[in-house]
């Protein structure tokens, strides 16, 4: 009975909304942005995916209904822009210099760092696009030459990593205005960086979702050039 | 609820339409924000329409990512293999592109004043 019920929708869906709703009680309880729950929720379904030894592909048939809402969700980041359309429009040419600076920082540093450390050709192309949306990073990699699966990877690890450290960092460093701080974790942590900002500040989270867009753009057409140019 | 959600994924289906028959690298969940934007902008679709759809879903966002996050599992291996220049690659960039696009925008907010941009 237990086998045929995991290859059932009602699997995924099930045990990641439980576990969703477990960690952000958690979250609730002990107030420290390492218990972010998208973190935690990733990290204690895999556990449990390899503990109890069920398939990534039993999980992803209930996982990718829940993965599907993703679609219509950045759809709808047109609200939040359209809302604080006048902020965002007095504010186009920083933001605009802001995300093509990040989008450059975010292709040197990593391939640079990558290739310093003797990564592999493959693994510096497929670093190149990890502060890009994912569907955007991986027709970027399939483009120049990476390994898609492993940029989806590197995409939702950058993510996370802005979501949990970005507000506080942000902060140290003295960025503090809702447009400047959505920019920084938009272009950095893309979708889940911008699922973040919303829940922190609407206009912070309306730059963020500009910025997803932006930075797809920009890195899409910068990474090339920058291929060309460095001969790699 | 129902029309709300039906014109979110209606947009998303125009974007995917307009970014598949042109061969544009934009994904067409990007271009459908993109197309309703401009829908809500110049005045074709009503914010009362989509509202009450689109803040569910952005107010649940985050629960989206889980399942993408999930599928890191099956590159575990990729991973392991060259685990140093990917783990410090991926950690370090995100705190730089974070600093320059932050400093940068902040910089040119106090700079602009009231006149930004």
């Amino acid at each position: 009975m237990w086998a045929e019920l995991v290859q059932t929708p009602l699997f995924g869906i099930g045990l990641t909304l439980v576990v969703y709703l477990l960690a952000q009680t958690l979250y609730r309880r002990v107030n420290s942005v390492w218990a972010n729950p998208v973190l935690v929720a990733i990290v204690a379904i895999i556990l449990l995916l390899k503990g109890t030894g069920v398939e990534y592909r039993d999980y992803a048939r209930g996982g990718d209904m829940i993965l599907f809402l993703l679609g219509p969700s950045v759809v709808a980041l047109a609200l939040p822009l359209y809302q604080r359309r006048e902020e965002i429009w007095k504010r186009k040419r920083l933001i605009l210099i802001g995300i093509f600076a990040g989008s450059l920082a975010s292709i040197i540093s990593a391939c640079g760092l990558a290739w310093i450390l003797g990564g592999s050709r493959e693994v510096i192309l497929s670093l190149a696009p990890k502060s890009v949306t994912t569907p955007i990073a991986i027709s970027i990699v399939d483009k120049i030459g990476g390994i898609a699966p492993l940029t989806a990877a590197l995409v939702v690890l950058t993510g996370c990593l802005g979501a949990v450290c970005g507000p506080e960092f942000c902060r140290r460093i003295g960025v503090t205005s809702p447009v400047s701080m959505g920019l920084a974790i938009g272009t950095s942590a893309h979708g889940i960086g911008t699922a973040r900002m919303l829940e922190v500040n609407r206009l912070a989270g309306a730059a963020a979702g500009l910025a997803i867009g932006l930075n797809g753009l920009m890195t899409t057409f910068l990474l090339p050039i920058l291929m060309a140019l460095s001969g790699f | 609820m129902v029309r709300g959600l039906t014109y979110l994924l209606l947009f998303q289906l125009c974007g995917e339409i307009i970014s598949r028959s042109l061969g544009l690298p934009i994904p067409g969940n990007v271009m459908g924000m993109g197309l309703l934007l401009f829908g809500l902008i110049v005045g074709w679709v009503d914010v009362k329409w989509i509202e009450e759809a689109a803040e569910l879903l952005l107010s649940n966002m985050t629960l989206f990512f889980v399942p993408a996050g999930v599928g890191v599992m099956v590159y575990s291996d990729l991973i392991a293999a060259e685990w140093l220049p990917i783990t410090v690659a991926t950690v370090v960039s995100t705190f730089v592109v974070m600093a320059v696009t932050g400093v940068l925008a902040q910089k040119l907010e106090t700079r602009g004043g009231d006149d930004v941009g």
